[in-house]
């Protein structure tokens, strides 16, 4: 587990933002690159964690 | 009768030796005089509650019951709908939406049952944050010490009842708005089971953890207040379809036969002293020698993290994409950089999810009642960004929510209790059960209230 390089994050932030039609104003991109470095490490904590099959579907009554 | 007793005071008007207008004119006169100093109020509804007021009035004058709460004064988090005001949920943005036109059903329940409301309490924007400095209409400040933070996000709901405005008051609870403020501010809520309570009418934030419940500065107004707001209602499809299982009846019923444990590992580390000395002060109150360890819960934090930020962000997506700017600063980069994070994070957040509710109910197999701090540190002042814990340097917004995130996560019933204590600043102790079982929260909250280990602070 390594937490993501800004710089690499930043760059995600760069492209992926104009493609969700979800443009970052500059002065919240580096405020926005340092939420995500740690969503992105909260992520990293549970993709290490060993589940079985735990199922999620919402309930969902046709 | 006190201002903060609202079964008293509902006793004095349901029996003619007080009326609700005189009530409410006091409570009006006690916000006016107050509130500049706290900043508790976004809306006071001084016409309506005079009206609602002189109605109960006439109901006793007529002989008709004026329902339980008769006259007693309340207010809600500014994420209610209230008939004829905007919703504006701690947002500029949405002070441009129409006003609503009905009442969320829990308020129309306290209406119903001749509670007064008397105005709309500011939170942080949208709920996300847990110590309501909402940079567009100005922090709350604790009644304690202005200087420091109420909590939050229903930081307005909190400190209305510490600073002595009304007795009880609506929040919401995510990932810990009741518990975080009642505990900062020295006072009682509850954050009942995910799906006891109607949340129709209010403006959701995280749809898998949003809760509302009430707090207050007595069990019984708690319980009197989560008593009347209980039942299904088909108008929120979370809302559970269960029978309403009264909590004021309980109050006398005491803990005997009760297996109560203190909660260690992660809920016995990462705060200051006080805060474990209130737990380990109600531990011997209720003769709880037993701990019992939950697993992982920096991996449950950090799942109900990513589920909060991919929820909240999806829910405000439409002003994100096309007001940025208008966002509050405390939320703004929050949301965007939640509106960024792939899917599988959520899915496999959710999953986890799963594997640490099943990990609990266990637990819940050999024990009734487990004891937790709410807060690992007292209120911080307005505007730290930082805090010392055991001499290490923590961000202080996110920390508070340490021991209050893995509980809602998987929705379990939630009481903070004031504990009575020599600091100048109060602190919170969390009694959890299991699903459902919300009567053994109050069979305790009210036993420790009665033997004195729990007691909220009201400003005189």
């Amino acid at each position: 587990m390594s937490a993501p390089d800004p710089a690499d994050v930043a760059r995600y932030v760069d492209e992926v933002a104009p493609l969700l039609a979800l443009p970052i104003p500059p002065e919240c991109r580096e405020g926005v690159v340092r939420n995500l470095v740690g969503l992105l490490i909260a992520g990293d904590q549970l993709r290490d964690f060993p589940l079985g099959d735990e199922e999620t579907a919402p309930v969902f009554e046709p | 009768m006190r201002s903060s007793d609202g079964l008293g005071v509902a006793a004095e008007v349901r029996t003619g030796r007080a009326s609700a207008r005189e009530t409410v004119v006091a409570a009006l006169a006690r916000i006016r005089a107050r509130d500049p100093g706290l900043n508790c109020f976004s809306a006071v509804l001084e016409e309506d509650a005079l009206r609602d007021a002189a109605a109960v009035d006439a109901a006793v004058a007529a002989g008709r019951d004026p329902g339980l709460l008769a006259g007693a004064p309340f207010a809600v988090k500014n994420l209610f709908d209230v008939r004829g005001l905007v919703t504006l949920a701690g947002s500029r943005i949405n002070a441009g939406n129409a006003a609503a036109s009905r009442d969320a059903t829990v308020v129309a329940r306290l209406r119903g049952a001749g509670a007064v409301l008397l105005g709309a309490l500011n939170m942080d924007e949208y709920a996300f944050g847990f110590t309501t400095e909402n940079s567009h209409f100005g922090p709350t400040r604790n009644p304690h010490d202005p200087a420091r933070v109420a909590g939050g996000s229903s930081g307005g709901s909190a400190a209305a009842v510490a600073g002595g405005l009304v007795p009880f008051t609506l929040g919401s609870d995510t990932n810990g708005s009741i518990r975080v403020p009642a505990s900062l501010c020295g006072i009682y809520g509850l954050k009942p089971t995910y799906g006891r309570l109607s949340r129709s009418g209010a403006a959701l934030f995280g749809i898998s953890f949003d809760h509302v419940g009430p707090l207050a500065a007595s069990v019984r107004d708690l319980a009197a207040a989560y008593d009347v707001m209980q039942g299904p209602d088909a108008t929120d499809p979370v809302c559970a379809s269960r029978a309403v299982e009264p909590c004021l009846p309980v109050l006398d019923d005491g803990t005997e036969g009760l297996r109560i444990a203190v909660a260690d590992g992660h809920f016995a580390t990462g705060g200051e002293p006080e805060v474990f000395a209130a737990v380990e002060s109600v531990a011997k109150a209720l003769g709880a020698v037993r701990r019992v360890t939950i697993e992982e819960n920096d991996r449950a934090r950090a799942a109900a993290t990513i589920i909060t930020a991919s929820e909240g962000a999806s829910l405000h997506v439409e002003d994100l994409r096309t007001r940025p700017l208008d966002f509050d600063r405390m939320t703004r980069d929050r949301f965007l950089a939640g509106a960024l994070l792939p899917a599988a994070f959520y899915v496999r957040a959710q999953r986890f999810r799963s594997w640490y509710r099943a990990q609990v109910r266990e637990i819940f197999r050999e024990v009734d009642v487990l004891l937790a701090p709410t807060t690992p540190f007292p209120a911080s002042r307005i505007g730290q960004d930082t805090i010392a814990v055991g001499g290490v340097e923590v961000p202080a917004r996110p920390m508070l929510g340490r021991y209050t995130q893995p509980l809602s996560f998987i929705g379990l019933p939630v009481l903070s209790v004031p504990v009575a204590g020599p600091g100048p600043l109060p602190v919170g102790v969390q009694l959890v059960v299991a699903p459902w079982k919300e009567t053994t929260l109050f069979r305790v909250a009210a036993a420790l209230e009665r033997d004195g280990v729990a007691a909220a602070r009201i400003v005189p």
